[in-house]
């Protein structure tokens, strides 16, 4: 079972295997891969500790109901994987600063944090907006051919390349210390 | 066959989390829930993240669209609209390159330890998705709905055979897989 271990897997088996699931997210669960409404409902979950049932009158919340979904159990799911994956090949660390943010911007968690914070916000702002994520437009969505999904996940792509390569302007690769 | 499974409420939360679990693992694998790698991919010097979604998309297509045939599964296609998916392509697009993950990435990274992950990226998605719904009753008759052109599919659209756009679009994407392949990315 070394391969279990192994740090990293050829891209292509992986991109097939998750093809395969996708195969049985339609089949088993009548359900595409994706990962953004649990989101959504859990942010609705969260007002609800405040507001109470009140909330479930928004219309966004009428659509998207606050409660534990096959997708959100998906997304916990996710958390568990990798975890897994990452506990057997001795790659899991509590890390604040990704390597390539460090050689970046630099060292200071809080910076990395306040970022982190605002583009989780925007992102999440949009998934919303294009109805959908990487894995639900631009996995799920594309591989059953639909226009909707194939614009938006150029979308994510085209904003995401020219967004990266305005940080990398402002923040150019320094040398690693 | 399978609506007595599908209508199984806990089966159902069961399998999403099992199959979460196998995504993660496969997620993680492929090296895709780094910072490093989708920055990587996204300044365009590092293809992980394209490799790994185009060999899911041509294999998830030909094996949803066999299902399909066979009657044992429904396709689900979202309606879309280019207010919708332009406009929310292009802003989910700027929060992806800032944070350096996306929704299901940002799950694994949690997975893995990234506390920028799981206090800064989980949290600021919650924001996000929490503003867009409040802003959605403002929303939902106007930009959203600029451009609707429904359920849309590329064979309607091309007014192809739904396999002709299949053979067509995996031969096109395994054409590109083999150009970056080439071009040593």
């Amino acid at each position: 079972m070394q391969w279990l271990k192994a740090e990293q897997w050829s891209v292509y088996a992986v991109g097939i295997a998750i093809g395969i699931l996708s195969w049985l997210a339609f089949l088993l669960s009548d359900h595409p891969l994706g990962c953004s409404t649990a989101f959504a409902r859990t942010s609705g979950m969260v007002e609800k500790l405040f507001r109470g049932s009140r909330v479930e009158e928004k219309t966004y919340f009428k659509k998207f109901t606050p409660v534990i979904t096959w997708e959100w159990m998906l997304v916990l799911g996710i958390i568990i994987g990798a975890f897994i994956s990452a506990k057997l090949s001795g790659q899991f660390q509590l890390c604040w600063i990704p390597p390539r943010w460090q050689a970046m911007v630099g060292a200071i968690p809080w910076i990395r944090w306040l970022v982190a914070l605002t583009g989780g916000a925007i992102m999440g702002f949009g998934a919303r907006w294009a109805g959908g994520c990487t894995s639900g437009h631009g996995i799920s969505g594309t591989l059953q051919l639909a226009v909707g999904s194939w614009l938006a996940a150029i979308c994510f792509f085209l904003g995401g390349i020219a967004t990266a390569m305005l940080i990398a302007n402002v923040f150019p690769l320094q040398a690693r210390n | 066959m399978f609506k007595a499974i599908h209508s199984n409420k806990s089966v159902q939360l069961l399998f999403g989390l099992l199959m979460g679990i196998l995504f993660g693992f496969l997620l993680h694998k492929g090296g895709v829930t780094t910072y490093d790698i989708i920055m990587g991919q996204l300044l365009l010097e590092d293809f992980t993240v394209v490799k790994i979604m185009l060999s899911a998309v041509v294999t998830g297509m030909i094996g949803v669209y066999c299902l399909n045939s066979m009657g044992l599964v429904q396709l689900h296609i979202k309606p879309g609209s280019l207010g919708q998916d332009l406009i929310g392509g292009l802003i989910f697009g700027a929060g992806f390159a800032i944070l350096g993950y996306c929704p299901g990435t940002l799950a694994g990274a949690v997975g893995h330890g990234a506390l920028d992950a799981l206090f800064g990226g989980i949290p600021g998605v919650l924001i996000g998705a929490w503003l867009f719904a409040s802003a959605y009753p403002r929303l939902e008759q106007g930009i959203l709905t600029r451009g609707y052109f429904g359920k849309l599919t590329l064979p309607t659209l091309l007014k192809l055979n739904k396999w002709a756009v299949i053979l067509l679009v995996c031969a096109a994407i395994i054409i590109i897989l083999f150009a970056i392949e080439k071009a040593g990315l």
